[in-house]
């Protein structure tokens, strides 16, 4: 089971933010669990085969507040996708810090290595006004301003500041198939 | 959340307030653009007057701007517009129809951000089709008001999304890969009744004009 973790904290931005990711995993019958990440817990972690954090709205970053809530992430040794706010929460676990950037919109991104099945120039859909990165995560690709496709170095921890859900559906795919 | 809707009368922007009353957000004020350029690359433009008599019976504020519609002054006006609705109408989020348009939903997003204001886009990569469904479910009572993509005519115009127009349209879309919900322009709709409104919108006089595959519907509604 892959386990979804919601970071809205503004319930209307489920359904931007979260449906497309989970009508991504039901198209490809892919089983899962979607879950907030204030109703996490132990059990829920455990049973996960994979996690995906997914992202949310420019104004709706309460989850970086509540970044305590994701320390379950240095315990677990599956993988975790982390999408936008998702890699924000990555790199900040792993000591990183906040960098402000804005890229908004479809722009080009350079995959240099192998990276969840893309390894190429790709066209990515953005909405970020910031970005983490921790020096513990290798970098596979980037826009030219900021990383946007990181690894950990030891654990199967991937993380995309852009929004696979919008014009890489593959790449959620493709984790969920790790 | 207080809300402005990006709102064209049509059935994206029409069911994307419907969302937003469902997760019980206050619709302050609806915010139409009216654009001189009939092939506006942001705003959907026929039918768009009509919209006051949709305001009417959903008993919403309306907030109507002007542009000439060329590509930077139409976004430029659409600032502006929000603008006046965070002042007037106290909106903390502006909440639209997009559905595929990275175009359209990323100049939205800078504008909001650059005000400050929270976005929503609820139909935000939501299968075509589901989204038909998801329009004859909740009882909204829409018609074509505008075609403009090959092999398409001004036979569908005025015709209902019903089931048998989704079985027409998923022909076209198999054959002629038509977006089957139309964002991509291929077609524009007007809404004539919903659960939100207080009673039907009758059609009193419609005037037909266009040539080949590009045809338009303007309609008076009562």
């Amino acid at each position: 089971m892959i386990l979804l973790i919601q970071i809205c904290n503004k319930r209307f931005h489920y359904l931007e933010f979260i449906k497309p990711i989970e009508d991504v995993l039901k198209r490809n019958n892919i089983k899962f669990e979607s879950i907030h990440y204030k109703k996490v817990t132990e059990d829920i972690i455990h049973k996960a085969e994979k996690i995906i954090i997914s992202g949310t709205s420019l104004k709706d970053n309460g989850f970086i507040k509540d970044i305590d809530k994701f320390k379950w992430i240095k315990k677990f040794d599956k993988p975790i996708l982390g999408i936008c706010g998702g890699m924000h929460i990555l790199g900040l676990i792993f000591n990183g810090e906040l960098i402000k950037q804005q890229e908004i919109g479809l722009t080009f991104i350079d995959i240099k290595q192998e990276f969840l099945g893309y390894k190429e120039k790709i066209e990515v859909y953005e909405l970020h006004n910031f970005y983490a990165i921790s020096n513990e995560f290798n970098i596979y690709g980037g826009s030219k301003y900021c990383p946007q496709a990181v690894k950990h170095k030891k654990n199967p921890f991937f993380g995309v500041l852009f929004h696979p859900e919008v014009r890489n559906k593959d790449l959620i795919v493709n984790f969920a198939y790790l | 959340m207080k809300c402005g809707i990006l709102f064209s009368g049509g059935k994206d922007s029409v069911f994307a307030t419907y969302l937003a009353k469902k997760y019980e957000n206050e619709i302050t004020c609806l915010i139409t653009i009216i654009s001189e350029n009939p092939d506006s690359y942001m705003f959907h433009t026929p039918s768009i007057l009509k919209v006051k008599k949709q305001a009417e019976v959903m008993n919403i504020p309306l907030l109507i701007q002007k542009t000439k519609g060329e590509k930077e002054e139409e976004l430029k006006d659409l600032e502006l517009a929000i603008q006046k609705a965070k002042k007037e109408f106290n909106i903390e989020a502006i909440v639209t129809g997009s559905v595929e348009s990275a175009y359209q939903a990323s100049r939205v997003q800078k504008i909001c951000d650059k005000l400050e204001l929270d976005c929503f886009n609820p139909l935000w990569q939501k299968d075509q089709f589901e989204l038909l469904y998801d329009l004859i479910e909740n009882k909204f009572k829409i018609i074509i008001t505008g075609v403009f993509a090959y092999p398409l005519n001004e036979t569908l115009l005025s015709r209902e999304i019903n089931d048998k127009f989704i079985n027409d349209i998923k022909t076209l879309f198999e054959k002629y890969k038509i977006n089957p919900a139309g964002e991509g322009g291929e077609f524009e709709s007007f809404v004539l009744n919903c659960p939100m409104f207080s009673k039907e919108l009758k059609i009193k006089d419609s005037e037909i004009s266009g040539k080949k595959n590009s045809w338009r519907m303007e309609l008076e509604v009562i």
